[in-house]
């Protein structure tokens, strides 16, 4: 009788404590954050890429890493994806013949991989010790090498492949492109937008680089305009060249909140490796999850309260023993 | 009813010496040699994982697949204390010895794949950890619940010590480190599951859902009873002692309860999220996605019965598929059908299995010793002859 009264109490007891728990998940929801107003991204156009990878040696020189090679004879920086000493890449895609710039067919396209700076980033929502923090002002995704304990959980997490290790070091960091932060103070910008002789990649805040972006696809295709390079809105670098066939899509515009790198192309975002990612970032979807479960530890005080009610009743099973005759141990 | 001859726990006795433990400490010195090469020279010296697979064995099997393993200790308690079904009391300290080293190995297992090990208190440290990080109340848990563990566990050594007194005072307050211990691996082993959630389109939708915590819970239950029958079973052939088989038959039937809504669950979601089509695709991804599945289906043509319940071989066999089962959902998930884009492979080198290996080793060998010395396993007067 006494056993299946409190059986019958532990059931209520824990199921009480659950659904009181899984009423007001709602409040909890943590909608996908959007790109702070101030926020600093690049713009890269494929169609002003020629490939001649400044942007790459100027990354490296910036970030004083150590070349990579994939040749035999070690002579040039010749790394083949980024890695945790190689933050920016410029790749090409392939196609039949190669014979025309941005064709989908027969053709060829350059496309630049580095850091997108999301608006609701994986890897800062993934670090458990905020190694990977985005700054509420500028919006730029820093790490610090000092807090990582190298789990490497925001390497598996990005949907662009961006956080890098080093795995051949026994005191290994992450590897990503920073824009260029530490060389602010010196009145410098993102390297690679430095030396780019066309203003394929472009500096700035992304709220004007994005309405430059929009500009150039509304442009008719093979009509004269004007390209600023550098830094939008700094010294006037520009020139005039014919406007790219492009794709009417500015990628990072919506992508996961949007991310502070934009880019434009006139090959099929997919076919030169940007992923097709939903407005919804998975970051606000993990911490939805995370704080209707844990949010102030309601949850699980309330069903520790209810075990701990429980457990006491029922505990008298341990106690005794050895000593005692184990008739007490229900049959 | 024989619970009464079982009840009180008694060391097995018996040399510490044997071909077992000989073996085991060999695979140790292994893994420990495996270990310092790559402490002194980094993770890529000695394993295969890489940016596109940063998280290998250590982690997915090591830590995820080893705690999942470890959870018979939760699982009991949950029956015996908090559904108060005594009649089990015989099967919880076998199974908290079980789930003590499982956990605690793969703590220790953890620190080793960390790359930045000597920071690893940040994870502890107001100012550094991060409470939106699905990782960071993983590890909180995860070493809250190994601490708890071994307090829970204490009683064995304080009554091998002959400690009576501390052991009364700690039995006074134990239902509060009872509840933790049921609480605390609850949270965590919905949180592995949530772990998925934020690498997104990564993951392949058969295993990308918002009800992952659920999954991840539910089978982690399961396994706790899949592993208790395993162990039970190879316990009882290895020391020559009697299955308990009138305790396993009906802990069985609770695992096969849970195990039904579980696999209505899984099922339910992939049919409401519209992916269950991927599963009929000719490719390995729906592949293992039917054979995990069938391997949480098997125990109910094996042991769906009382009668079949009561055969020892049956019994084993479900604990093995229930194992399987679980030991599938979690690799696809965060190995086999992660998928993060062109040119990216992994498969575990052989050091990275040695490691592994004498992961398990580890905790046969702190099985065996501690069931031989200490007051573990329910006394049985035929095992003497040892």
């Amino acid at each position: 009788m006494n056993t299946r009264r409190d059986f019958l109490k532990g059931v209520l007891a824990s199921g009480a404590a659950l659904s009181t728990a899984s009423i007001a998940p709602e409040a909890n929801a943590r909608e996908t954050r959007h790109r702070p107003a101030e926020g600093l991204g690049l713009l890269y156009d494929a169609t002003l890429c020629v490939g001649c990878k400044a942007c790459v040696a100027a990354c490296k020189e910036a970030n004083e890493n150590p070349p990579e090679f994939s040749t035999e004879d070690h002579l040039w920086d010749t790394p083949l994806d980024t890695s945790g000493y190689t933050f920016n890449l410029i790749k090409m895609y392939r196609n039949g013949t190669m014979e025309t710039k941005d064709a989908e067919v027969n053709g060829y396209s350059f496309m630049k991989t580095s850091c997108m700076h999301c608006a609701d980033p994986s890897c800062v929502s993934a670090c458990p010790v905020s190694a990977m923090s985005k700054d509420p002002v500028t919006g730029v995704v820093g790490y610090d090498p000092e807090a990582c304990v190298g789990c490497r959980y925001c390497v598996v997490a990005c949907p662009f492949g961006i956080p890098k290790y080093q795995y051949d070091s026994p005191t290994g960091k992450i590897g990503k492109c920073e824009l260029c932060r530490h060389r602010y103070k010196d009145g410098h910008y993102s390297a690679c937008a430095e030396v780019c002789p066309t203003g394929a990649t472009l500096y700035g805040k992304t709220a004007d680089l994005l309405v430059e972006a929009k500009r150039r696809i509304a442009l008719a295709p093979g009509s004269v305009t004007t390209y600023p390079r550098g830094k939008l809105g700094g010294p006037d670098q520009s020139y005039e060249a014919p406007v790219g066939n492009y794709l009417q899509h500015v990628y990072g515009e919506t992508e996961y909140g949007g991310t502070q790198v934009l880019k434009l192309s006139a090959v099929n975002f997919a076919k030169v490796g940007m992923p097709d990612l939903k407005p919804e970032a998975a970051a606000a979807r993990s911490e939805t999850i995370q704080h209707t479960l844990y949010g102030g530890l309601i949850m699980p005080f309330a069903v520790l309260g209810a075990m701990t009610y429980v457990a006491k009743r029922n505990v008298h099973h341990e106690d005794d023993a050895p000593e005692q005759a184990p008739g007490k141990e229900g049959s | 009813m024989s619970t009464q001859h079982h009840a009180i726990p008694a060391p097995v006795g018996g040399n510490l010496v044997n071909a077992t433990t000989f073996v085991c400490g060999v695979l140790i010195a292994v893994m420990a040699t495996i270990i310092l090469i790559r402490l002194f020279f980094g993770l890529a010296s000695t394993t295969n994982v890489n940016d596109g697979y940063s998280w290998g064995i250590w982690v997915v099997v090591d830590v995820f697949i080893g705690s999942a393993l470890a959870c018979g200790g939760f699982c009991m308690a949950l029956l015996v204390y908090i559904f108060n079904k005594g009649q089990y009391h015989p099967l919880v300290r076998p199974a908290l010895l079980g789930s003590l080293f499982g956990y605690t190995l793969a703590g220790a297992a953890i620190t080793f794949d960390l790359g930045r090990w000597w920071n690893f208190w940040h994870i502890f440290w107001p100012g550094y950890f991060n409470v939106n990080s699905v990782m960071f109340e993983v590890a909180a848990c995860i070493t809250l619940y190994i601490i708890v563990m071994w307090i829970e566990f204490s009683p064995v050594f304080l009554e091998k010590m002959g400690l009576h007194d501390t052991r009364k005072k700690l039995n006074k307050v134990m239902f509060i480190f009872i509840a933790l211990g049921i609480v605390l691996p609850m949270m965590h082993q919905a949180s592995l599951g949530t772990m998925l959630v934020v690498m997104g389109d990564q993951v392949n939708p058969l295993w990308q859902t918002p009800l992952q915590p659920l999954i991840y819970l539910l089978t982690a239950i399961t396994l706790g009873y899949g592993v208790i029958l395993f162990e039970s079973c190879v316990a009882a052939s290895a020391y020559r002692r009697q299955i308990e088989v009138p305790l396993l038959n009906p802990m069985a039937r609770v695992m096969l309860g849970i195990m039904g809504f579980y696999l209505f669950a899984r099922f339910a979601d992939v049919t409401f999220r519209g992916v269950l089509g991927l599963a009929f695709q000719f490719n390995y991804v729906a592949l293992t996605f039917w054979i995990e599945n069938a391997c949480f289906a098997a125990p109910f043509l094996l042991i769906g019965s009382a009668e079949a319940r009561r055969n020892p071989a049956r019994l084993f066999l479900a604990g093995i598929a229930v194992m399987l089962g679980g030991v599938l959902l979690r690799l696809n998930g965060f190995l086999i059908a992660f998928d993060t884009g062109p040119g990216w492979s992994y498969f575990p080198s052989l050091p990275e299995l040695l490691v592994t290996v004498g992961i398990f080793a580890a905790e046969i060998l702190g099985y065996v010793i501690i069931t031989r010395r200490f007051p573990v396993l329910p006394r049985e007067d035929a095992q003497l002859a040892h």
